[in-house]
């Protein structure tokens, strides 16, 4: 090993700082797994934060509407990585905001299981796999994020955060958001998995001339053209693409505040 | 290999242009996404608005309908030299919290300034506050060159009057760029109305600024930020913030002094490895057995932290509530959080003159010279040392209301003056009293973990003896510090305080024939032994015995799952030691009999040892 620390490792080491504050910090924490590429490296990251084993459960909120690649996947690695899942089924659509555009009504489906689950498991802080660079109002959040009663964000009024010292009052009842990918960039998880070898959903692989680039529910994401089909090929195709990654899925674009809504109500 | 991205923030005045500069910093060197110009137009025609470059940057909903950065934020763009986080950072006094966020993690800063007005107040505020956070690369942006008709005059008087006051700050502005950022003049392309200038583009200027150095080669600081266990070994796992840490190095920790080993490393790629540097998050086995915990300092003991009990503190203060002397803070230096008291607030810094003037209080916003005062030395480095361990957050309870650098020890910081005492004699003797009161005087220590049943037990006997005709009284340790030693932590240093006081007092009550029954944690044998060095002649140690699973589980105050969270440093049996007493007089197995049985053994031995106190004859 040489002495300095090439820009994986910084956020590599970065990320493990900060799992470690959220374990020190709070009592009872949970990570949330989208199954995608994102929440894998976070626990790729918290199993090395906590040597070996996870301390805490990871919860998959399960619309129901994954891809059967997506199922497949859980199940494998749950049982490979030691997880303690938890796989509670979302509330059904009839019970989501009835005033938002309908891709945001069924990502809001997440935000209800998400309600639930901080109901059922009383969790007073998540862990989950935003980063800066994906959405202009995830560009705005902290690394320790408070939440309301409601799990509403309050984007306007939030806590100073610098030389990685972290606010974690919270008043009774509410939970802290932990962003420990918050730094990284789309490019940045790519040259990850592939450092580290991290297993994914196929589906982000090429076929057919088309790949998912963000992955989410069956009805509400869609394929990139694309021929890239190793972890190679994807970060060639990064490096030089324009598009954005979000570009496929339905909730962002169906309104101008559509993703700002969602996250006030409580979505990552 | 991909390159770390050069982390620059952009700050300045309100309204003097930062947004619109960096919305037009990613459109000019092709950073946009596809279509996102043509849907910020969009947007901008809804509310009958022309498109802003700041709608870019300004997504939150209220920050578009005020045309005002409310929240920094973030952007990735590339040039062909290097990859970039562009940080935008509030221009608002009363989103100082957030221009603070975005500055602190810099590498180097744009100052915005408006050539037409020159430097506002803000312009003032962040310049120091860049200074304070470290940030000492700046380049001056001068914007709106088109509304002063691209005359070079007003660049002038504006670089004397920004780059001047910079350089009082000891910053020496690298460049000072005309520009507009509306009309995209000198951003990236160089501008044909202002031919006398010969300097940089503003992009050109970003490229030349070099990478600050690394902490690899200052001294050694690993702060432990939390102790696991993995199998029987218990490791101290951190981060290192500067040096270097090998297999074999011979260590020390702060504050406890204790020399240690490294037995191994551990640095999260899955093998063993014998070396790890700043920047790496680590998990370090040690030879020797050490008490570990955190907030602690893993230095080389040749160049280990400064101690001080006192601390000299340039701060900036960001809370509603102004800071005074005597505001009880928490100093939160890399992992450790040091109750502290603020002794003085020493100056408050004029930002228009860059004077000091005495003042007794700091408002939001505030920069101030402070001396801090905590109850047991802190280990600390200045500031323009090892940066990383030489500043701090402060925190009133676990929420940030403000940081801080240090700039030394403050020696000259008033201690209490031991006042010149002369004993003055009781006019009633120990024996008079303990006639009266028809047994001995005595002290009953009881100790033992908190929840192993020590108040229960001492409340019971107290009232037997009472009933029984006996004076007695109870110190209570959890009583005693809402008043006695409500000053006093739960640091090392404070509990040891904590316990001469609440001995010598369990004295003076014995002293008058009292039967003194105190319950207190106290963990260590050198704090018993000192307790029994101040009572002397009647000490008797007692130690309610109950194993850590079952105080945890009784956990009547809640305050295991406090320690277990973290919120509560320094917990006995968590996170700070507890010593069983070698040879105590009596124990109380809690865990095994009732409340009834272990207060009535206890009344016994009371009985056996202190009564009665005189033989009548």
């Amino acid at each position: 090993m040489t002495g300095t620390l090439d820009h994986l490792d910084q956020l590599e080491a970065q990320s493990i700082y900060i799992l470690r504050e959220a374990k020190f910090r709070l009592k009872r924490l949970g990570l949330l797994w989208s199954l995608g590429k994102d929440s894998n490296v976070l626990i790729w990251l918290c199993r090395k934060a906590f040597l070996g084993e996870i301390p805490f459960p990871v919860a998959h909120l399960d619309t129901g509407l994954e891809f059967p690649e997506a199922y497949a996947f859980r199940d494998r690695y749950a049982a490979e990585w030691k997880l303690n899942l938890i796989k509670d089924p979302c509330p059904p659509l009839e019970r989501t905001d009835p005033s938002l555009p309908p891709g945001a009504r069924i990502a809001a489906r997440k935000s209800l299981g998400l309600a639930e689950a901080l109901e059922t498991y009383k969790f007073d802080g998540l862990i989950t796999g935003i980063r800066r660079d994906e959405q202009a109002t995830r560009a705005k959040e902290r690394v320790f994020s408070p939440r309301g009663l409601d799990g509403s964000w309050q984007a306007a009024n939030q806590p100073p955060e610098f030389w990685d010292q972290y606010t974690v009052e919270r008043a009774p009842g509410t939970h802290m958001r932990i962003h420990p990918l918050l730094a990284w960039t789309e490019v940045d998880v790519w040259r990850y998995i592939q450092r580290e070898n991290i297993p994914l959903v196929p589906l982000y692989f090429a076929k057919d001339g088309m790949r998912f680039r963000s992955l989410g529910e069956i009805g509400i994401t869609v394929p990139v053209a694309s021929n890239a089909s190793t972890v190679d090929e994807i970060i060639t195709e990064l490096e030089t693409t324009r598009t954005p990654e979000r570009a496929g899925r339905t909730m962002d674009h169906e309104a101008e505040d559509a993703f700002e809504r969602l996250r006030a109500g409580g979505y990552l | 290999m991909a390159k770390a991205p050069f982390p620059i923030v952009i700050v300045g005045h309100v309204d003097h242009g930062k947004s619109t500069l960096i919305g037009r910093l990613l459109h000019d060197t092709g950073n946009l996404p596809e279509g996102r110009v043509a849907e910020l137009k969009a947007a901008a025609a809804q509310r009958g608005l022309e498109m802003e470059w700041s709608f870019l940057l300004d997504a939150l909903q209220v920050e578009r309908d005020q045309g005002i950065t409310v929240d920094t934020t973030r952007i990735w763009f590339k040039t062909a030299k290097r990859p970039y986080v562009i940080i935008d950072a509030p221009g608002h006094r009363e989103f100082l919290r957030n221009m603070v966020t975005g500055a602190a993690g810099a590498n180097a800063a744009v100052l915005v300034t408006d050539a037409e007005r020159g430097s506002g107040e803000q312009t003032r505020r962040h310049a120091y506050l860049l200074s304070l956070l470290g940030v000492r690369q700046v380049v001056i942006a001068v914007n709106k060159m088109d509304l002063v008709g691209h005359r070079q005059s007003a660049l002038e008087s504006v670089a004397a009057e920004v780059g001047g006051y910079l350089r009082k700050l000891g910053v020496e502005p690298l460049h000072v760029v005309p520009l507009s950022a509306r009309h995209g003049d000198n951003i990236v392309d160089r501008s044909q109305l202002m031919p006398w200038y010969q300097g940089p583009t503003l992009l050109e200027a970003l490229d030349t600024l070099p990478t600050p150095p690394s902490a690899l080669d200052l001294p050694l600081r690993l702060p432990v930020q939390d102790v696991y266990r993995k199998g029987d070994n218990r490791l101290a796992v951190g981060r290192i913030e500067s040096g270097r840490l090998r297999v074999g190095d011979k260590l020390v920790i702060a504050p406890t002094g204790q020399p240690v080993t490294v037995a191994a490393i551990d640095t999260g790629r899955g093998e063993a490895e014998d070396y790890a540097t700043a920047g790496h998050s680590v998990a370090v086995l040690f030879e020797e057995d050490a008490a570990l915990a955190r907030g602690q300092v893993v230095s080389a003991p040749a160049s280990p932290p400064r101690a001080a009990e006192a601390v000299r503190v340039r701060a900036f203060w960001l809370d509603t509530q102004p800071l005074t002397s005597g505001t009880r803070l928490f100093l939160r230096l890399a992992t450790a959080e040091h109750p502290v008291l603020v002794d003085r607030v020493e100056k408050v810094l004029d930002l228009q003159t860059l004077t000091d003037a005495e003042a007794k209080e700091v408002g939001q916003g505030g920069i101030a010279e402070l001396v801090l005062r905590a109850a047991s030395p802190i280990p600390f480095d200045i500031h323009t040392e090892i940066a990383a361990t030489g500043r701090a957050g402060l925190a009133r309870e676990s929420r940030i209301v403000g940081g801080c650098v240090l700039l030394g020890a403050a020696d000259d910081v008033a201690k209490p003056a031991p006042k010149a005492v002369t004993a003055v004699s009781s006019s009633v003797t120990r024996a008079e009293f303990e006639a009266r009161t028809g047994h001995r005087g005595g002290v009953v220590w009881l100790t033992g973990l908190s929840g192993a049943g020590k108040s229960t037990i001492a409340m019971a006997a107290q009232r037997a003896l009472f009933d029984a005709g006996w004076k007695v009284a109870v110190l209570d340790g959890d009583n005693l510090r809402t008043g006695l030693t409500s000053d006093l932590g739960f640091s090392e240093a404070d509990r040891v305080e904590n316990v001469r006081r609440v001995a010598e007092v369990a004295n003076l009550l014995a002293q008058t024939g009292t039967l003194v029954l105190v319950s207190l944690i106290s963990p260590t044998h050198a704090m018993r032994d000192q307790a029994r060095a101040i009572v002397g002649e009647g000490f008797h140690e007692v130690w309610v015995k109950a194993d850590l699973e079952t105080c945890a589980a009784r956990d009547p105050k809640g305050l295991y799952a406090k320690a277990k969270s973290g919120t509560l440093p320094g917990f006995t049996g968590i996170s700070a030691p507890y010593e069983p007493p070698a040879t105590p007089d009596l124990v109380l197995e809690t865990g095994a009999d009732p409340v009834d049985t272990t207060a009535g053994r206890l009344v016994e031995a009371v009985r056996a040892a202190f009564a009665p106190a005189v033989q009548n004859t």
